[in-house]
């Protein structure tokens, strides 16, 4: 059996291997995004090949925990594919500074993103761009349109709305207010902390100055949405401790509760699994006319391996990756993941379509801990994780857990010493 | 006179064990040891002495995080002790009371979840505790006690203490069984001449059956030692690589992983990885040399 098909591939590589000296070639897509197989080789593949004939297209993904490691032997040993889905920040750069990563900076369809954008694949500097930006996921509230009705709450837009809505519905008895666990960590910080935040530093302008030094993790921009985090703990269910992330999901899409903090990630799933209206409003400001500041995360990049034999095929599709076409297609089989070129998208799904709206009215921004500052040790961001949910269960006060993580930060970051 | 023929046979059954046992064992171990020994620094491998030591017991923020594994570590060891061991020797005892009904059935139904999955075993009482869908809850509201309940493995307090008693629901099946075995090798006649002299019932226990395992114990006691320092998968498979809430439940296995092969944004240290694994590797053993030499060559042993 086995030694049959090592035969059959034999006799497959003596095939293909002379069509790649003529002008076909086949590119191979490596990605972690094993959910999506179906969406690449249904539309994505079709459209491209389509357009570009000669050209062949596999998309072979791998488990998302496995992926970077997988990816790495695969580069070492001179196996991998000619496309790489970028994870955001430092793992891939640090591909790049390995030389695994082509420069794209020359790539004509890169001036179709924002800096913003590309900021998650480039070099600290700037100078060198080695992939191209493919999705983000928008954070927000998604909340139960009937639960809303039923109790006669208002969408909020300030803060003091958002805390009122809360206590209207604990008040009401028959929805938890707010579906959050802190078991598992991560969704105090990404949906919570990062999810607030943004209003509170003012987006880029904030993050910038983080990165340069010039503002600290004392300082009250960002000391003060741990104070508001506070003061979700009691809005929880019971035993929110030990609530994990697939719980809140399906306390949420059972229509128990009425509020879930979210990432726009969430919307293919909730959609399948709710039954119920649901609506998304952005983080609360503080005062209504407030300038509104959203993260708008960049999360999947595409580039191209160094050594790859179809150099020129490979740009082919990386600038087809660049292009509106592209967007339109990923943006609506996978709604929740936002193209991130600047053409404007049509997007049917309503509820994604609500996420996207906020580009328009909010500044975009990315999680804070994410570029640069989460290289060292102690690690920002997972020390983040820990803080925001120190903050909602009230273990420490906001002070404290600002202390602390400028603490950790400043003992290897020199910009902040 | 002949030479004596030098014996090849010897070492041709020797040769397959040795070289497996080298290949998965030995090699790694001591390739791991020498790894602690490097830094990478600018994607050149540099050889550092022994400063990644030093990081890991000086350092504050690594000290920090080292020294809470290590007593983490040691109050889930302590906890196995107190529990886990006791237990293991009254049902062994119960069990072998010669008029015991079922006695077979109990003995299964107890060693089965040391053949579980750490995943399984780690999934399912995570349910079992949920606040949300746990039948904890509502067990303690069919008896009026739904106000001790508490979501354990989201509290600092608790959880680490929670999660060593899950493992100790595993694992109690390993000293009963061991135990077991050492009571039935006990001669009835020895039984019989203490009744004789009027030592009956727990004394009998006491007197003439305990100092008998008390070498079964201190094996358990060094397995469980080991087993215990080596401990990983079920904090990892109930409260993840992070070992929530605020490192309470992080023990030196779950410290090193993380460590090692990275975690989200952190990327993985392999060299620091392999200091904190060698840290590992000379606690247990230390612990196990002041099992061997301290304690096992005192113990007084009889002859049955």
């Amino acid at each position: 059996m086995t030694r049959k098909a090592f035969t059959l591939a034999m006799m497959t590589t003596a095939f293909v291997a002379p069509s790649a000296f003529a002008q076909d070639a086949t590119l191979t897509i490596e990605s972690w995004r094993n959910d999506d197989l179906t969406l690449w080789q249904d539309q994505i593949i079709p459209a491209f090949e389509a357009a570009n004939p000669g050209i062949k297209v596999n998309f072979t993904p791998s488990a998302p925990a496995e992926y970077n490691a997988v990816l790495n032997s695969k580069l070492g040993a001179g196996s991998a594919g000619d496309l790489i889905t970028c994870r955001p920040f430092d793992a891939s750069l640090a591909l790049y500074e390995a030389g695994h990563l082509t420069d794209l900076s020359d790539l004509d369809a890169m001036s179709n993103f924002s800096n913003v954008a590309k900021s998650a694949w480039q070099t600290d500097d700037g100078s060198a761009t080695f992939c191209v930006p493919m999705a983000s996921v928008i954070h927000g509230f998604i909340y139960n349109k009937e639960a809303f009705e039923e109790v006669g709450v208002e969408v909020p837009t300030t803060e003091a709305e958002f805390f009122a809505a809360l206590d209207a519905f604990k008040e009401d008895g028959s929805y938890i207010p707010m579906a959050m666990g802190t078991n598992d960590q991560w969704e105090a910080a990404t949906m919570g902390y990062n999810n607030i935040g943004p209003n509170y530093w003012k987006g880029e302008e904030g993050r910038l100055a983080l990165i340069s030094g010039e503002q600290k993790l004392t300082d009250e921009a960002w000391t003060a949405p741990y104070a508001t985090l506070a003061r979700w703990g009691a809005y929880l269910g019971d035993g929110y401790e030990a609530q994990t992330y697939p719980d809140s999901q399906n306390i949420f899409t059972l229509g128990r509760a009425a509020i879930y903090p979210a990432g726009s990630w969430e919307v293919s799933g909730f959609n399948n699994l709710a039954d119920f209206e649901m609506g998304a409003f952005k983080p609360p400001v503080q005062a209504a006319g407030d300038t509104c500041y959203i993260s708008d995360h960049t999360d999947i990049g595409i580039g191209m391996n160094a050594a790859s034999e179809n150099a020129e095929a490979a740009k082919t599709f990386l600038a087809w990756v660049a292009s509106p076409e592209f967007a339109e297609i990923f943006a609506n089989a996978l709604p929740g993941f936002f193209p991130l070129s600047s053409a404007p998208v049509d997007i049917t799904d309503p509820l994604a379509a609500e996420f996207v709206s906020w580009r328009d009215e909010c500044e975009s921004t990315i999680r804070s801990t994410y570029q640069i500052l989460s290289r060292g040790t102690p690690n920002l961001e997972n020390d983040t994780w820990g803080a925001s949910v120190a903050a909602i269960k009230g273990t420490s006060s906001p002070e404290e857990l600002g202390e602390e993580l400028q603490t950790g930060l400043a003992s290897w970051y020199a910009p902040q010493q | 006179m002949n030479k004596p023929r030098f014996r090849w046979h010897i070492l041709v059954f020797l040769a397959p064990a040795v070289i497996v046992y080298t290949a998965v064992m030995i090699f790694p171990l001591f390739n791991t040891l020498r790894l602690a020994l490097y830094s990478r620094i600018d994607q050149e491998r540099v050889f550092v002495g022994l400063e990644n030591f030093r990081t890991l017991f000086f350092d504050p923020i690594w000290a920090e995080q080292f020294w809470n594994a290590l007593g983490n570590n040691f109050w889930f060891f302590v906890i196995h002790m107190l529990v886990q061991n006791p237990i293991g020797i009254a049902l062994a005892a119960l069990l072998s009371h010669p008029r015991l009904r079922f006695a077979a059935l109990y003995r299964s139904a107890i060693f089965i979840p040391t053949i579980l999955s750490f995943v399984i075993v780690g999934f399912a009482w995570k349910l079992i505790l949920s606040p949300i869908w746990g039948i904890a809850p509502t067990m303690l509201d069919w008896v009026g006690l739904k106000s001790l309940f508490a979501p354990w493995l989201g509290k600092e307090e608790y959880a680490l203490t929670t999660l060593a008693l899950v493992s100790v629901w595993q694992f109690v099946g390993i000293p009963m069984m061991l135990i077991y075995a050492a009571l039935l090798t006990i001669p009835e006649e020895i039984l019989e001449a203490g009744e004789v002299d009027g030592i009956t019932g727990m004394s009998a226990f006491w007197k003439i059956k305990l100092p008998l395992i008390l070498p079964s114990i201190g094996i358990i006691s060094i397995l469980t030692f080991v087993g215990n320092f080596n401990a990983f998968d079920l904090i990892y498979a109930a409260q993840g690589a992070l070992a929530g809430p605020d490192f309470s439940t992080d023990i030196l296995g779950t410290f090193m992983y993380r460590t090692f092969f990275g975690f989200q944004l952190q990327l993985g240290d392999p060299h620091m990885g392999s200091a904190i694994a060698g840290a590992m590797f000379a606690i247990i053993l230390i612990g196990v040399c002041i099992y061997l030499f301290g304690i096992q060559t005192r113990m007084r042993r009889y002859q049955l």
